[in-house]
């Protein structure tokens, strides 16, 4: 425990220092405070606003989990409904490749348009695009990643396909799945506050940072931001501790125990 | 904390001019099957659920085609037609505009581009300085890594209205936020790439007493490139989302993000404006990520290298 | 068409190519080879002399372009799906997610064997190849000798008739390996399992085997079968023996003209 306070020392004191600095600069500095407000006015804006940020992260939350709930399922869908397939894997590879590559947010209007400005299902749908493509491609590469011996050994003792997915494929692929949500865990929240800036619910992160920094009120925005990081970060720790719990044998946990 | 530890690494042959002209000719082909499969389901969900056909690829339809189920998302006004989609292009983009939409969009999207590019290298040159400070100081890796690590779980992204209003309505606004969001992953995959090489290499190295810049340049640099690519290609995407994302909610005029909000004001009378609008941006998207993949190609030709995760 | 069923494996005039018309690679060409119940046969040659695709056709991994090939007097598909094969590759291919006893059972799994008499199984494996203490390690937790005696316990798990080995001792190093070689021996005795053995170690193939099947490149054949008739329980003292260093001088021998002829041709 110890040696582990000691190995992240640097980081703390950069904690501490950086927002003694902060504090100090924008006072000495005499930098208006609605341009850069100091580190205690964002905290006293926390806490005034404590009861209105709960509701707009709560329903922020909703949106992203949801959105996660919904892309997750599709993108592990068609992946395990293509991996199987080598031409419709072929085919439907390079497009989602490609697809990826899209800035899901310019459709954010539409799904407004669609699903209703106020509804969390806009924000959902836009979340859930986000979602199916990097859990999609990472799932495919996955189930496909299992090496040429292991599939001989299953091979050897004439095992069925089925017990080559449930026993070689799908424990191959895990590492793979986990890096896909845990980058989607973390895109689901930004899909959900950025879909609130093209318009939603009044009481919600997104609307709250757009319209604040709008105001110039930037200790409200920046306690927004604070409140939407923290809830990044839980849902990131979340997930690395169910990958903690599905896959005790990997590399990345080894010597822990 | 990007790419995926496989228990089994596999290999794959990326150079080869042949096998790769034929991939990407392969990969083109698929794309467009994709695309006309989508547009296939796109009318063909109408012709199920859309709003009633008078006319279909501009040839009168008599008597018009009642579609049996009625579902609000595929009605005219929220699903357009394709080919309607596809004509909005080449008619003007408003009623008194001298130039067709298609022109419009194309000028929005470079605008938008520049301010992205200019983003990304940027980004890309101060995230790679970052890696190459933290690979040789141990100190600085632990007191700012964990930071640029935990950043990259913080909507990052929430900070743009206010870099706009702190830097001003224009395009270097739109290039700040760029910036911001490519060096997180270049640091992050900078970091890993540089300290890839096999200890061996590096030994070999010290054998020939070469100093560190040799050691960069002939050891680390080289061997870090497939991890960097991996990074520039999530900073492609990342950046064009950053600079739509800038411009959209504050209205810096010119690019794409202030045409979202534009023709999203003329949705109900006009959706198929939107809707190019939002193909323009999925184009740029793809131009700017398939342009760092074919540098991708161009430096790591000759490569065998771990298909990434 | 030979139905021996006295032969584990007969391989009659068996041709394999490689890569499509114009661009083909001959890796095997006119084997013919008979292996008796219980033998240690050693295939050993250079690289390219297609002796670990012997061993994949005859484990139904791999199929040949002509010839014939029966294992228990059957097709090897049938042996296959028969769970007739025990396979040994070079790399344990333990599964990561497993602990040693959950991969020594993965054939038994297959097979659907009740999970008592499986448990019991797995820790007779474990037994023969002294890895009992080491049940519940996994795999990155063990040394490569022991990764490779799990690995070997697992392909003896369902009392195979045939167990091919592809040069499994080749990524250890030399005092692992002749350990590894003398536990072989002493589990090929215990159980009398048929061994097909691939090797690129002259002196692993001659300590081994009851015969030594010697091979050349291009194209891969036969060159030479060369009986090996060294007094059994091996120990170290058989690394002493003048026999032995004979032995060695005759596959040396063996595999030098094959390389000449092969040159030549």
């Amino acid at each position: 425990m110890t040696r582990h306070v000691r190995y992240y020392l640097p980081a703390i004191a950069v904690f501490i220092g950086g927002i003694l600095l902060w504090e100090v600069a924008v006072r000495a500095l005499h930098i208006q405070r609605f341009l850069l407000p100091p580190p205690s006015d964002i905290a006293t804006a926390l806490i005034t606003n404590r009861d209105l940020l709960l509701q707009a992260g709560a329903t922020t939350l909703l949106e992203a989990v949801g959105g996660f709930a919904i892309g997750l399922t599709g993108g592990l869908a068609v992946a395990f409904a293509t991996a199987r397939f080598a031409l419709a894997r072929g085919a439907l590879m390079p497009f989602a490749i490609a697809a990826n590559a899209i800035p899901i947010i310019a459709f954010a209007p539409i799904m407004n348009a669609w699903f209703g400005v106020t509804s969390p299902v806009s924000k959902m749908m836009i979340v859930a695009m986000l979602v199916f493509f990097p859990v999609m491609i990472n799932t495919v590469r996955g189930l496909t990643s299992a090496d040429a011996a292991s599939l001989e050994l299953m091979r050897s003792y004439a095992a069925s396909e089925r017990e080559i997915l449930t026993r070689v494929r799908i424990p191959s692929a895990l590492p793979y799945f986990f890096t896909a949500i845990k980058v989607a865990a973390t895109l689901s929240l930004i899909g959900a506050i950025v879909g609130e800036y093209f318009g939603g619910a009044t009481v919600a992160l997104g609307r709250i940072i757009v319209e604040s920094a709008s105001f110039l009120r930037f200790a409200q925005a920046w306690s927004a931001i604070i409140v939407a990081a923290a809830l990044g970060i839980g849902f990131y720790l979340i997930i690395i501790g169910i990958e903690r719990i599905a896959m005790p044998w990997h590399a990345s946990m080894r010597g822990r125990t | 904390m990007t790419g995926a530890t496989a228990p089994f690494g596999r290999r794959a042959h990326v150079g080869g001019a042949l096998t790769t002209l034929g991939g990407i000719a392969r990969s083109i082909l698929a794309f467009v099957v994709v695309m006309l499969l989508i547009a296939i389901v796109w009318e063909s969900a109408k012709w199920i659920g859309g709003g009633i056909w008078r006319e279909a690829f501009g040839v009168a339809l008599d008597p018009p085609h009642m579609p049996p189920l009625r579902i609000t998302q595929l009605n005219d006004t929220n699903l357009p037609h394709v080919w309607e989609v596809i004509g909005a292009l080449f008619e003007p983009a408003t009623r008194r505009s001298e130039f067709s939409l298609f022109a419009v969009l194309l000028d929005a999207a470079i605008f938008t581009w520049r301010g992205a590019a200019i983003g990304f290298v940027l980004g890309a040159a101060i995230g790679l300085a970052l890696a190459i400070l933290f690979v040789h100081s141990g100190l600085l890796e632990r007191a700012l890594v964990p930071y640029v690590i935990a950043s990259q779980t913080v909507p990052i992204i929430a900070l743009a209205p206010m870099v706009v209003l702190w830097v001003g309505r224009d395009w270097p606004s739109v290039a700040i936020i760029s910036a911001y969001l490519t060096f997180f992953p270049v640091t992050i995959a900078g970091i890993r790439g540089l300290k890839s090489p096999d200890p061996r290499a590096l030994e070999l190295m010290r054998s020939y007493a070469a100093g560190w810049k040799a050691v960069l340049w002939k050891v680390r640099l080289p061997a870090a490139m497939p991890y960097l690519f991996t990074a520039l290609k999530i900073s492609a995407t990342a950046s064009i989302v950053g600079a739509i994302v800038a411009e959209a909610p504050t209205g810096i005029a010119g690019g794409l993000g202030r045409a979202i909000i534009q023709f999203n004001q003329q949705f109900t009378s006009g959706p198929e404006k939107l809707w190019a609008t939002a193909f323009m941006c999925a184009a740029l998207g793809i131009a700017f990520f398939a342009l760092v993949r074919i540098a991708e190609m161009v430096v790591l030709r000759n490569r065998m290298r771990e298909v990434e995760a | 068409m030979n139905n021996d069923v006295s032969a584990v494996v007969e391989v009659h005039e068996l041709n394999k190519t490689f890569g499509n018309a114009g661009s083909e690679t001959v890796a095997l060409s006119g084997i013919n080879l008979s292996i008796r119940p219980g033998e240690l046969v050693s295939l050993i040659g250079p690289s390219g002399c297609g002796k670990s695709t012997l061993l994949r056709v005859i484990g139904d991994l791999t199929r040949p372009t002509s010839g014939t090939i029966e294992v228990n007097g059957k097709s090897a598909t049938r042996a296959r799906t028969d769970r007739d094969y025990g396979m040994v590759f070079q790399a344990p291919v333990l599964f990561d997610w497993r602990t040693i006893e959950a991969n020594v059972g993965l054939p038994l799994e297959i097979i659907d064997m009740p999970k008592a008499r499986r448990a019991q199984r797995i820790a007779d494996m474990l037994a023969l190849v002294e890895l009992s203490d080491f049940a519940r390690h996994h795999p990155w937790q063990l040394s490569g000798g022991m990764q490779q005696r799990a690995a070997i316990a697992r392909a003896l798990a369902f009392e195979p008739r045939l167990l091919l080995m592809d040069e499994p001792f080749g990524a250890l190093d030399e005092m692992t390996r002749e350990r590894m070689n003398t536990e072989l021996l002493r589990i090929w005795e215990q159980t009398g399992t048929t061994i097909v053995f691939v090797t690129h170690s002259i002196p692993e193939a001659v300590f081994l085997s009851s015969r030594v099947v010697v091979m050349s490149a291009r194209p891969g054949r036969i060159t030479k079968i060369i009986e090996v008739d060294l007094p059994r329980p091996r120990s170290d003292e058989t690394r002493t023996l003048d026999g032995y260093f004979e032995l060695i001088t005759e596959v040396r021998e063996g595999l030098k003209s094959g390389h000449v002829a092969g040159t030549t041709s």
